[in-house]
């Protein structure tokens, strides 16, 4: 295997958080560079205007995600099932390429509440510890809320994230979310305008006394500049914004924010085509010399490294500490290792409201992946949990994104799926009716039985263990689930719908079932050695030159999308490297 | 100063995938500058109408009519047939989605439980291929030994049913899976933007009312409750775009 030169830093995958980290460690004076698995993306090459609006090659053929014959996971809900290969992507989509996720997501920008990031503590002292169900293993963070809040707000400005402030200092604010955590400043830009569908959302929300206000939103509600000097435009509302990349530079994304910036900075060099294998330690296997990559000639390099940064998301972060052998992965029967343990996702549920053809038109098709009204009064702990019998919550709202026919043609439920009555139904309810695939967003809280580990049989194309998944929907959020969606009904009925078709969150876990891409947890982050795989800092506890960044940090999943409070992770992350790791490297918790 | 260099390495044991239009990337090392290369688009290949390219006549046939019946004409809107959603399959099973490129294709092949998908080691050409001979092996042994282009549109539906429920047997293919697939299939060619060979001159756009490809609605967006007022555009055309006397 032939050398390279040796580099400062090392970073595995170029999405949202190898962007902000490479971007920050070469401004601090550093030689960097990023490894890509997938190719080099942009606009005017790979989703330019004239063929971004492509619902059958970019929704249906996935061709901007990663293919599962490259990697894939096996699959099973519970330890006495053989778990299956993912031969085909479902229940979530993976990045691949430069941009990762970043590129082709929603742009849904959310900070998580307050109480979340000590969400064991608060619950046990609101509830009492017997609350908490048997075989949930949620546990606080080790980083607070007020620590974040800076970096939240580097994020969002980074971004020109949209939206109206509802807590300005611990003021609130009128149309914003009251419930959110105290923000030191307005959001960067304003709210985008609503289509008819939300504005009516939000109508009835109120007259029931709720408090909707505009998602944040990451689809430019007007030209903006960020600190770095990069321009975004104005959203066209195209409505082919998630799982698609935005031709118009008017989703926030590693492209339209950083990356024309990052690519001069000097000391900066990235690798497309490029997938790391593993990292590799030195003999006593407590620090990380550097990586090994795989070209597309199958040629293998190994690159040293004073510090390598784990930026790959969540699966494949906790993959890359399994396969280099960093920490001990997680055993549920022996209650050892905590490599894989308190992996997560996401409980989405929603309704679909058909309205009378005659008075309702809603041109489902003006939309964009982040618009819509919410409300947040049944998030968190934001609502009184004592008599309801389940902990967790989640935002809900009129959050439709698009009007693509191959994937929202809603009919009533009980409709044949073909032939003429299907065509009547289509026809009938295409533009009078409402349909948010995840108009409930709900938490996915953490338990001793759903983790990851290596599958004994399947391998990948290199003759490696598959990552095995083990996961299912615990009766908790089947109940939460139950709740939320009746709240939501109720308020789609007061919108004046004729009928409310409500779809739970029931049953197992499915992996062929869309439910957002947000995967979290698996080397996650806390305060004990035992009880977590990095410090508050996203440090390995293992190898103090290895920091693993992303959403697999996440101890539990919360009742929002995850990507702002990863990026305000990511800056935490990055503070603390250039401020306090680089003058004294080594352990910036004493474990 | 730019430094702008791109490797461009044989493409060896490691995997490369081509999408249905662009080349292949190869690894490459990019600083300095965004890496631009003049041309680099991949706008999509239009599909040309003509021959089959997978299906043999008699099997366009049979597809022909049973998307017909997924999709039937009405006087409101178009059948499936007309708007060439066979032709859409065609053209699918012919290319990468018809190899399955791109999916996991490790064994061993164990058929597990609904939530964990399928897990057919034959590729959907192949599966179709099959289906298609169990359909009219069906079809004959119910109905008086005719094939299923020459049965009557209600019993045509009967053997659909029967698709549908699982109950038709397909050697080594899990009916209600292939079902699935042929149901997504048909529609996907009913909606999809025309230059897949489906959806001709825009006709399912046109029959709900979805503006195509379209990319700019911000005139729209304070127009609640409003008709929107514009025909469809595909990616490649619009039915406007055409003389006078043929409108
Ligand atoms: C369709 C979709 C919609 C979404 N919508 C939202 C939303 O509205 N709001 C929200 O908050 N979040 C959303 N997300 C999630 C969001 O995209 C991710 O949270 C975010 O991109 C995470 O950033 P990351 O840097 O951790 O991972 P990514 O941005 O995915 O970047 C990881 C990169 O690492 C690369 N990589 C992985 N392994 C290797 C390896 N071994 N070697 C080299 N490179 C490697 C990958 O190819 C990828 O490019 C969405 C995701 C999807 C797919
Ligand atoms: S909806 Fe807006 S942000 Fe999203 S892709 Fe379209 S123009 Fe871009």
């Amino acid at each position: 295997m032939r050398k390279l030169p040796h580099k400062d830093v090392a970073i595995i995958g170029l999405g949202w958080t190898g962007s902000i980290m490479a971007h920050g460690l070469s401004e601090a004076g550093l030689d960097v560079i990023a490894f890509e698995r997938g190719p080099w993306r942009d606009t005017a090459q790979d989703f330019p205007p004239t063929y971004a609006p492509d619902e059958y090659r970019y929704r249906v053929r996935h061709e901007l995600f990663l293919r599962p014959a490259q990697m894939t996971f096996t699959f099973r809900n519970n330890p006495s099932q053989t778990a299956l290969p993912i031969r085909d992507w479902g229940a979530f989509m993976l990045g691949n390429g430069v941009g990762g996720g970043g590129l082709h997501w929603n742009a849904e920008m959310w900070r998580f509440e307050p109480s979340q990031f000590m969400l064991k503590t608060h619950l046990t002292e609101r509830y009492g510890a017997k609350f908490i169900p048997a075989g949930m293993t949620i546990q606080d963070w080790g980083v607070t809320y007020d620590e974040l809040e800076p970096h939240y707000d580097r994020f969002e400005y980074l971004c020109g994230t949209a939206g109206t402030a509802g807590n300005l200092r611990g003021a609130i604010q009128p149309g914003g979310n009251p419930f959110e955590g105290p923000r030191s400043r307005p959001y960067p830009t304003p709210a985008q305008k609503q289509p008819f569908n939300a504005t009516l959302f939000a109508k009835a929300a109120r007259e029931m006394g709720h408090q909707p206000f505009p998602q944040p939103s990451g689809n430019m509600s007007q030209p903006y500049t960020n600190p770095l000097g990069v321009t975004l435009g104005p959203c066209t509302f195209c409505g082919y914004c998630e799982w698609f990349g935005c031709g118009n530079y008017s989703k926030a994304s590693p492209q339209t924010t950083i990356l024309p910036v990052l690519v001069k900075q000097p000391g900066f060099t990235a690798r497309d085509n490029c997938e790391v294998l593993r990292i590799v330690l030195d003999a006593g296997g407590k620090r990380a010399t550097g990586v090994v990559f795989v070209d597309t000639d199958g040629e293998e390099w190994e690159q040293p490294a004073d510090l390598v940064l784990c930026c790959a998301f969540t699966p494949f972060n906790v993959q890359l500490l399994m396969l280099s052998g960093v920490g001990e992965i997680y055993d549920p029967a022996a209650k050892r290792g905590n490599v894989g343990r308190n992996f997560t996702h996401q409980t989405v549920s929603t309704a679909t409201a058909f309205f009378d053809p005659a008075t309702h038109r809603f041109n489902p098709f003006v939309a964009s992946g982040a618009i819509g009204m919410c409300i947040d009064d049944f998030n968190g702990d934001n609502f009184d949990h004592g008599p309801l019998g389940f902990v967790g919550g989640g935002y809900m709202g009129q959050v439709q994104t698009n009007g693509r026919p191959i994937e929202t043609t809603p009919v009533p439920a009980g409709t044949p799926t073909w032939g003429a009555k299907w065509k009547a139904a289509v026809k009938q309810n295409y533009n009078s009716s409402v349909y948010s695939g995840s108009g409930v967003h709900g938490s996915f809280y953490s338990y001793d039985d759903v983790f990851l580990d290596l599958d004994p049989t399947y391998k990948d194309r290199f003759g490696r263990p598959l990552m095995r998944m083990t996961i299912d929907f615990h009766e908790n959020e089947h109940k939460m689930s139950a709740f939320l969606t009746d709240r939501y009904a109720e308020i789609l009925r007061a919108m004046g719908a004729t009928r409310v078709d409500k779809l739970p969150r029931t049953g197992h876990y499915d992996v062929t079932d869309y439910q957002t891409s947000h995967l979290c947890g698996g080397a996650v982050m806390g305060a004990e050695p035992s009880t977590s795989v990095v410090n508050r800092y996203q440090q390995s506890w293992d190898v103090p030159n290895l920091f693993v960044i992303g959403a697999s940090s996440f101890p539990q999943n919360a009742g929002y999308n995850p990507t702002t409070t990863v990026g305000a992770l990511t800056y935490w992350t990055l503070d603390a490297i250039v401020n306090q790791y680089l003058k004294a490297p080594g352990p910036l918790v004493q474990a | 100063m730019l430094i702008l260099n791109r490797r461009r390495l044989l493409s060896g044991t490691a995997l490369v995938l081509f999408t249905a239009s662009s080349a292949p990337s190869r690894a490459g090392t990019i600083a300095g500058a965004l890496p631009w290369a003049p041309g680099a688009a991949a706008p999509p290949r239009p599909v040309v109408p003509g021959p089959w390219h997978f299906f043999t006549p008699a099997e366009g046939r049979t597809v022909e009519a049973i998307v017909d019946r997924i999709i039937p004409p009405d006087p409101d809107g178009p059948g499936a047939r007309d708007a060439g959603c066979a032709v859409f399959i065609d053209r699918q099973l012919a290319g990468p989605f018809g190899r399955a490129e791109g999916l996991y294709d490790h064994g061993p092949f164990v058929t597990g439980t609904k939530q964990q998908g399928p897990q057919s080691r034959l590729d959907p050409a192949t599966q179709y291929r099959g289906a298609l001979r169990a359909i009219d092996a069906y079809s004959a042994q119910h109905h008086d030994g005719r094939p299923f282009v020459d049965l009557a549109a209600a019993d045509q539906d009967a053997v659909i049913g029967a698709i549908e429920d699982g109950s038709l047997p397909i050697e080594d293919v899990v009916t209600k899976d292939f079902w699935t697939m042929l149901l997504k299939n048909t529609r996907q060619g009913f909606f999809a933007d025309p230059v897949y060979g489906g959806n001709r001159d825009m006709a399912a756009w046109k029959w709900i009312g979805f503006p195509g490809a379209r990319y700019d609605y911000s005139d729209w967006i304070d127009r609640h409750n409003e008709p929107y007022p514009h025909a469809p555009i595909g990616i490649a055309e619009a039915p406007l775009w055409r003389p006078a006397a043929s409108k």
